[in-house]
């Protein structure tokens, strides 16, 4: 009340009495308009934050009913013993290859297929389409059971190789809607002027096609790296030795000795959270292009 | 504690840099053998492009459809922990498992019917509140103003952030004494809620974490959608007089569709799908409680060891995706669009 007393009295006396309550009204849209955003935004981010005060909390008041945001007596040694006194080293490692390897594979399958699907109208296209589409819809867990049937016969249970496999293929549908949208805003004029000047397809698509579609590529490896990352069902299943743990199972046996281990597991959750959401971030607009299965072109 | 040394990391790296190397070479050979039968041979008119294809076919039909198959074939088995080995395959067995899902319960306690109805309200409950509030947001962030930028990057967040992480963090914050839900709720002046104990408040639980993880999805989504609308409309419609809601609902409403429409259908499967948050937070408890379809399919599979019951229940569960899937794109129109260029 007293704030539009004020905005009142700074009004010019010989103004339009219409122009400064409009005016009025437009300064309370958009004052409430930034306050409901800034409450979102603390519900967004809380949460989060929680976890950042949590893995500053020294041993002694690790269980304490305190908000505050920064926990008295902050100290980093939940990073410390995650770091020295915990197998998280290890899993990031095992993540990181396990995902590299995924990705490779991943963008070795879609990337050429994905030009097919672009230029060529060969007949069962669309069924092709549709077929990668339908894939994304079988429930987790219904190939789990039938994929770890065949890791275990070939003898590929708790190995990178096992986990590679069952991943490899399983972002390829997506990176070859992702890369067929893309392959699609590139002129084909390009390739026709390649092929009168008497090159081959083929030369032409890994010349001409593949380095222009770079962008594209990286956000397909982006996100099928992001996928097999952040993957906990499988992992799960397929991996039961320590040794081979990925982080989210590390992450898991970490919680679940919540009253000892909270801190370092909120550290740990820290450590890998913050460079994942910046790769986010930075990516989330192609992403979500891709998602939308090309219904953002216009 | 296992350090992390020089040793295990040369090995790792040597085992999956085998690995590439050995698909790339497969998919070499195959496409040199596709190159060499289709196209100089047999001179077919797209012989390139399903050459092209061909390493991405292999791979789909090694890891979708060859498991899918033998997926249908472990529904017609006895397979268990026990017959992991010896399991029989007959008619009887198929049909036995898949009366089953309908007749026993899929764990110790709640049946399918049960489960169906639980997953329905999970799914409804939850696309709702994203629709609506991912289109809340979306129109307020829609216009010029300060901070735009800022507010955008922080409501991502939850979206931004590691599923696993943020499930196992919610669960620790729903913890009756430390948690900080009850704590906020004790100093706002309200009695402290059993969450992980009470079947009721726990499905509450993981609705609000899901909730909160799914609306950045929808509003980004819709963001882009509002911003591909032409203000002249608006302006058109200004002149005629029209009012705010009018032009949200004759606007704004019907040329969100094409994107919208996508969006719901992905964030239907992927709620109805979802398994981390349930399975991480709740771990489909108490008491079976906030068990969905998805998590109980790997319940009863991979703590029950119930295979071949497992695989005729995740063909139905399936069938159900399958025909809303349909029915929801028949019926909007769908992707529309996507297949031409």
């Amino acid at each position: 009340m007293t704030h539009m007393q004020s905005q009142e009295t700074t009004l010019p006396k010989t103004g339009f009495p219409t122009y400064s309550r409009t005016r009025r009204k437009a300064l309370l849209k958009s004052a409430s308009i930034h306050l409901v955003l800034i409450v979102a935004c603390v519900i967004a981010v809380y949460p989060f934050l929680r976890v950042v005060s949590i893995s500053l909390r020294p041993g002694v008041s690790l269980l304490s009913t305190s908000l505050a945001l920064i926990p008295e007596g902050a100290t980093l040694d939940n990073y410390r013993t995650l770091i020295f006194d915990k197998d998280f080293t290890i899993w990031l490692w095992n993540s990181l290859i396990v995902s590299v390897a995924t990705v490779l594979i991943g963008l070795l399958l879609a990337a050429t297929a994905a030009y097919a699907f672009s230029r060529w109208k060969f007949p069962g296209r669309r069924q092709g389409l549709v077929f990668l589409l339908l894939t994304q819809m079988l429930p987790p867990g219904m190939l789990l059971l039938p994929i770890y049937i065949m890791v275990v016969r070939l003898n590929l249970f708790n190995t990178y190789t096992g986990m590679i496999i069952a991943y490899s293929v399983g972002s390829v549908p997506f990176s070859i809607w992702l890369l067929k949208g893309y392959y699609d805003t590139i002129p084909k004029e390009l390739e026709e002027a390649a092929l009168v000047d008497g090159a081959d397809p083929l030369i032409t698509f890994y010349r001409i096609v593949l380095p222009l579609a770079a962008p594209a590529l990286a956000i397909a490896g982006l996100f099928s790296f992001m996928t097999a990352w952040n993957e906990y069902m499988m992992a799960r299943v397929m991996l039961q030795k320590a040794s081979m743990f990925t982080w989210p199972l590390g992450f898991q046996r970490l919680r679940d000795q919540f009253t000892t281990q909270w801190g370092i597991f909120s550290a740990a959750s820290v450590l890998v959270a913050i460079p994942v959401m910046l790769l986010f971030l930075y990516s989330s607009k192609w992403l979500i292009s891709g998602l939308t299965l090309g219904g953002l072109k216009e | 504690m296992l350090p992390l040394t020089w040793d295990i990391m040369v090995q790792g790296l040597s085992e999956v840099v085998k690995l590439v190397l050995l698909v790339a070479t497969v998919v070499i050979i195959l496409e040199a053998l596709a190159y060499l039968i289709l196209v100089k041979w047999l001179k077919l008119k797209n012989a390139l492009a399903f050459m092209l294809i061909l390493p991405a076919l292999v791979g789909v039909a090694i890891l979708i459809l060859y498991p899918f198959g033998f997926n249908i074939y472990l529904a017609f088995s006895n397979m268990s922990m026990y017959r992991f080995k010896e399991f029989s395959v007959g008619l009887k067995y198929g049909i036995g498992n898949l009366l089953d899902v309908f007749r026993v319960p899929v764990l110790q306690r709640v049946t399918f019917f049960q489960l169906f109805l639980r997953t329905f309200l999970w799914t409804v409950i939850n696309v709702v509140f994203h629709v609506l509030g991912g289109l809340f947001l979306a129109i307020l962030l829609n216009r010029p103003m300060r901070g735009k930028a800022i507010y955008r990057t922080l409501l991502v967040v939850p979206w931004a952030i590691p599923q696993v992480i943020a499930a196992l963090a919610w669960k620790c914050e729903f913890h009756y004494q430390y948690g900080f839900v009850n704590i906020l709720l004790e100093k706002l002046g309200f009695q402290s809620v059993q969450w992980m104990s009470d079947p009721f408040w726990a499905f509450v639980a993981v609705v609000i974490v899901n909730i909160w993880l799914g609306i950045p999805f929808m509003m980004v989504t819709i963001l882009g959608g509002l911003q591909s609308i032409s203000p002249d409309y608006y302006d058109a419609a200004q002149i005629d007089g029209a009012s705010g809601w009018q032009q949200f609902r004759f606007i704004t409403l019907p040329l969100l569709n094409p994107i919208l429409t996508p969006a719901i259908i992905l964030g239907v499967i992927w709620t109805f799908n979802n398994f981390n948050v349930i399975y991480l937070v709740t771990g489909g408890g108490p008491m079976e409680g906030t068990d969905i379809l998805v998590t109980s399919l790997y319940k009863a599979v991979f703590e029950f060891y119930r295979y071949g019951f497992g695989a005729a229940y995740s063909l139905v569960i399936f069938l159900f995706l399958l025909v809303f899937s349909m029915i929801y794109l028949r019926i909007s129109g769908g992707f529309k669009g996507a297949w031409e260029a």
